[in-house]
């Protein structure tokens, strides 16, 4: 098992109480699954992301990745299995506006110490790889929204990470480019990436081979009958 | 690093006028603490070289009691001093450090030396024959000192320039006789300065007292100098040293050694006779105290002006921190560590500050160098002083910058990417 949760609850502060935003969450994720996990703006599904992607540690509950928990691990631990095991998409792209699409990619092994000519190389790879051969010197200000998030999807799959984690890729892009989104993914499931994606889009999850969703922090396999209106 | 190095580059260009502010206070105070550093250095080289070197980097030494240089004119000579001979004075001679030694008498306040009735009162020495090479005296006329003169204890004298002008206002000398203590001394030549070994001391007031106000010298040979006054009288050495730096070491040497070798036990111990050296060292330092103390209190406000900029190099990195908030999210995110972080924003600051110093340096050897040019005083920039700046300048950034770096390495990076 890639990814086990076992009665994840994640707490935050608001005002004096404190407020679950995380309900025993429950999750098992094999080795090349393709997950897509709805749900309502604020039921959590953010917040579930940065939990899978050790960018926040829940309030109770064990996640084991690759059967590992990480939960007494050290800041610079942390750091090393994001860099390695996980890529990371997101919905406002977060590309380095100075930097060019090749060094933007290249970035998570240089912080994995990869030597500066290997690290060049791979990332034009890279880039080749989401269709953006020839992009390699331009800034993402001079990129449409699909160009940049293709940017994004070979910065995070660089490392060769096991799991990709995705919080509304398409969010911010119009159907045609969500779509080439979508077929990236699905050549990155094929050649056996474990995908999960978040989104609000009902045609956007029917691309994933599984889908799940959460409300009020609670994930269940079932949609519950009032959102299907 | 290089990398770091090279984005805080990019980054401080693509701010260049906040970049250039923030490092304002850093030029202002790194300038001014090399203007003020070069001002008192070339003050001080200059009281150097022409108040205590004056080009011979000669230095006395003779027979003191306590702190006083005994003046045998009023003084009575302390009994059982060994004279000075020719040995010993070989032995001072090459001293490590100098370069010459000669024995001589003097006097400084003249009583009994006439020409036709009308009184000398300049000074009279007795010299041997390397005296007026030490001092760079150069004979201007006439003939100098022979061996036969020295041998046969003749009476005459050497005149130098302003000796001659003040006694024979213009008229040639040579031939005439001086009444000596009733002696008559015929004078056989006049000598000159050489003129690279006249200090050249102008724009300072403060050496005005260093100036010569005596109405000139006399010289008579050393073998002379019994037939007028006391056949026993100490000599005193005069020691020229190799370089202006080595004079202190070589007078106290030779002070030593003399002491030792010629001041018995018990006239040391129960009268405080002994030679030293007159420690013109000391004089200039003395001089050289004033301007370094006014300049010290200069350096305290440049200073402030460094704290001041300091502070501001640390206000601009935090405004950078959280404007950068999502860039550092990000890439946290992404594997970087809290290490490279904290090394990426004390980079950008010492950077940041390492080039306010260097500019700061050049605005400071410009201003020296206008200084110099327009108000007289002698500049001298050195080397260490903007070595020290430039460094100093790169550790107020890394000091300054710590708490920013800290800050931005201890950023949470959901907090940081949720920020829109
Ligand atoms: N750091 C936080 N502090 C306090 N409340 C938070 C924090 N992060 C998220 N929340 C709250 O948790 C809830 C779920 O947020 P989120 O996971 O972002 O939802 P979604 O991504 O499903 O829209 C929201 O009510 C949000 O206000
Ligand atoms: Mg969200």
């Amino acid at each position: 098992m890639l990814v086990e949760l076992k009665k994840i609850c994640k707490d935050y502060p608001q005002g004096k109480e404190m407020l679950r935003v995380l309900n025993e969450v429950d999750l098992s994720v094999e080795e090349g699954e393709y997950l897509a996990i709805m749900g309502p703006s604020g039921s959590g599904k953010t917040t579930l992301m940065n939990v899978l992607g050790f960018l926040d540690l829940q309030t109770s509950g064990d996640y084991l990745l690759n059967g590992v928990s990480y939960v007494e691990a050290s800041d610079n631990d942390l750091a090393k299995v994001r860099n390695e095991e996980i890529g990371f998409v997101f919905q406002n792209y977060y590309l380095l506006p100075k930097m060019s699409a090749r060094d933007n990619v290249a970035l998570p092994l240089l912080y994995a110490g990869v030597p500066k000519k290997e690290r060049l190389a791979r990332a034009d790879e890279a880039l080749k790889s989401v269709g953006l051969e020839g992009f390699e010197h331009a800034l993402p200000s001079t990129l449409s929204g699909g160009m940049c998030q293709r940017v994004a999807i070979a910065r995070a799959m660089i490392a060769k990470p096991k799991l990709l984690l995705a919080d509304e890729p398409t969010g911010a892009l119009d159907t045609v480019s969500g779509s080439q989104i979508m077929d990236i993914f699905d050549e990155l499931n094929a050649e056996g990436t474990t995908i999960i994606m978040i989104t609000h889009e009902p045609a956007i999850a029917k691309r994933a081979k599984k889908t799940m969703y959460i409300r009020d922090g609670i994930l269940t396999a079932e949609r519950k009958e009032e959102e299907e209106l | 690093m290089k990398e770091n190095i090279r984005l805080s580059f990019q980054g401080i260009w693509s701010h260049k006028m906040r970049s250039f502010l923030t490092m304002l206070g850093i030029i202002i105070g790194i300038a001014s603490i090399i203007t003020i550093v070069s001002t008192i250095r070339g003050t001080n080289e200059q009281i150097k070289q022409n108040l205590i070197g004056a080009g011979n980097n000669a230095v006395v030494v003779q027979v003191y009691q306590n702190d006083y240089a005994m003046e045998f004119q009023w003084t009575q000579i302390p009994e059982g001093i060994k004279p000075i001979d020719e040995k010993m004075r070989n032995h001072l001679a090459n001293i490590e450090g100098a370069a010459d030694a000669s024995l001589f008498t003097s006097r400084n306040y003249l009583d009994g030396v006439y020409y036709k009735k009308t009184a000398f009162n300049g000074e009279l020495y007795g010299i041997d024959s390397h005296y007026l090479d030490i001092y760079g005296y150069e004979l201007s006329y006439g003939r100098g000192f022979t061996d036969a003169d020295y041998e046969r204890m003749t009476k005459c004298v050497l005149l130098d320039q302003r000796a001659a002008s003040t006694i024979f206002s213009g008229a040639n000398p040579i031939g005439e006789v001086l009444e000596i203590r009733g002696e008559p001394f015929t004078v056989i030549g006049v000598v000159a300065m050489n003129s690279s070994f006249q200090p050249t001391i102008e724009s300072m007031q403060d050496y005005w007292m260093y100036a010569e106000t005596t109405s000139g010298k006399i010289f008579m040979t050393n073998a002379a100098w019994p037939t007028v006054y006391k056949y026993d009288e100490p000599y005193s050495v005069a020691i020229q040293a190799k370089t202006t730096d080595d004079m202190a070491k070589v007078s106290q040497k030779a002070g030593e050694l003399l002491t030792a070798n010629l001041i018995p036990e018990e006239l040391r111990m129960s009268s405080q006779i002994s030679y030293k050296g007159r420690n013109l060292m000391e004089d200039a330092q003395q001089l050289q105290q004033i301007t370094n103390s006014t300049s010290q209190q200069l350096i305290w406000i440049a200073s402030i002006s460094l704290l001041v900029g300091g502070i501001g190099v640390m206000n601009i990195m935090l405004v950078s921190v959280t404007e950068r908030t999502r860039e550092i999210g990000l890439k946290k995110a992404i594997g970087a560590r809290r290490s490279r972080i904290l090394g990426q924003f004390l980079t950008e600051a010492s950077v940041l500050t390492t080039i306010g110093g260097l500019l700061g340096v050049l605005a400071g050897i410009i201003m020296a160098r206008l200084i110099s040019q327009f108000m007289g005083i002698p500049t001298a920039v050195s080397v260490p002083s903007i070595i020290l700046a430039t460094a100093f300048s790169m550790v107020i950034g890394l000091v300054f910058g710590l708490l920013p770096a800290v800050k931005a390495s201890k950023l949470n990076p959901i907090e940081a990417l949720r920020r829109e």
